[in-house]
């Protein structure tokens, strides 16, 4: 256990008293996230159902499935440095906080940069959305995903933004662990995505 | 740790173990198999583990009360009831 004895975390600390006793951002992000489970239950649901029902291509025949494992690598790995930033946060070093914030950052930009190429790449190569069921499938799935992916890059923009203004501390970093819940769960989507629609 | 909080986990054990069945998983997806089951099991099994762990660690699931964990297991049950009646209405034979 890393620094063990050295500090605790108390997801339970509330600076104002609430009825669940739990801040009510963070409430507001799980259940956000929470409807977000549904989303994308019902964009994977569908997914399974019209591959069941249909004729389906090998993906590994039309998608790079090395250039996506890679991206993957980097969305896990922005996903410990978001953990490691609030990690840094909680133990008041501001400094590691801010350098994680903005390897976090990167990462996203990374992965979206990314996805933006693959895109363009299957697009030159014919695989267009209306080319068939797979194409329509794997367009939407991924391309609601790139979009929770951009809203979450803009976010943790902000928050770095806010980071270097001095604005978090040991005592007040809500935003950071909020932020972080949603940075975490479009990592874990991704994760499922990648299998079902890459690797399968 | 304390009375109510707990102790950091180590994120990067969870960093490797995440990294590490992701090899795993592009290994299974590459080698071949006789059976389409056998190759879905296998990456879906992996994914799940993968997807808890980050619920688990990342997220601090483990860590929190239990209401997080019945309000995101519900949402869970929920989601995969819709997608097995849509599995069944596809597999399973019309009258």
């Amino acid at each position: 256990m890393e620094h063990a004895e050295a500090i605790t975390f108390d997801p339970h600390h509330v600076e104002d008293e609430t009825t669940t006793g739990i801040p009510h951002d963070k409430m507001g992000m799980w259940v956000f996230l929470c409807s977000e489970v549904m989303f994308f239950t019902g964009l994977i649901g569908s997914y399974i159902v019209l591959r069941f029902g249909s004729t389906w291509p090998d993906p590994k025949t039309v998608l790079n499935i090395w250039l996506t494992a890679g991206n993957t690598f980097i969305l896990i790995c922005s996903s410990v440095t978001m953990v490691k930033a609030l990690e840094w946060i909680q133990r008041g070093d501001t400094r590691k906080m801010k350098l994680f914030m903005c390897l976090t950052l990167l990462g996203g930009s990374i992965f979206l940069g990314v996805q933006v190429f693959e895109y363009r790449h299957l697009l030159h190569e014919g695989f267009n959305p209306h080319v068939s069921l797979f194409g329509s499938t794997f367009y939407t799935m991924t391309g609601f995903h790139g979009f929770h992916v951009f809203c979450g890059v803009v976010c943790i923009a902000w928050c770095t933004g806010k980071a270097f203004l001095g604005k978090y501390t040991k005592e007040h970093h809500l935003g950071i662990e909020t932020l972080g819940l949603y940075w975490h769960f479009v990592d874990l989507v991704w994760i499922l995505l990648f299998a079902i629609v890459y690797l399968i | 740790m304390t009375s109510e909080g707990h102790t950091i986990p180590n994120y990067m054990s969870i960093f490797w173990w995440l990294l590490g069945l992701t090899i795993v998983e592009i290994g299974w997806a590459i080698l071949p198999h006789h059976s389409k089951l056998v190759l879905g099991g296998g990456i879906v099994g992996m994914a799940i583990i993968k997807a808890v762990l980050v619920a688990l660690y990342f997220m601090h699931l483990k860590f929190e009360r239990k209401i997080m964990g019945i309000l995101f297991a519900s949402t869970l049950i929920l989601g995969m009831i819709l997608v097995s009646v849509g599995i069944g209405e596809q597999v399973l034979p019309r009258p």
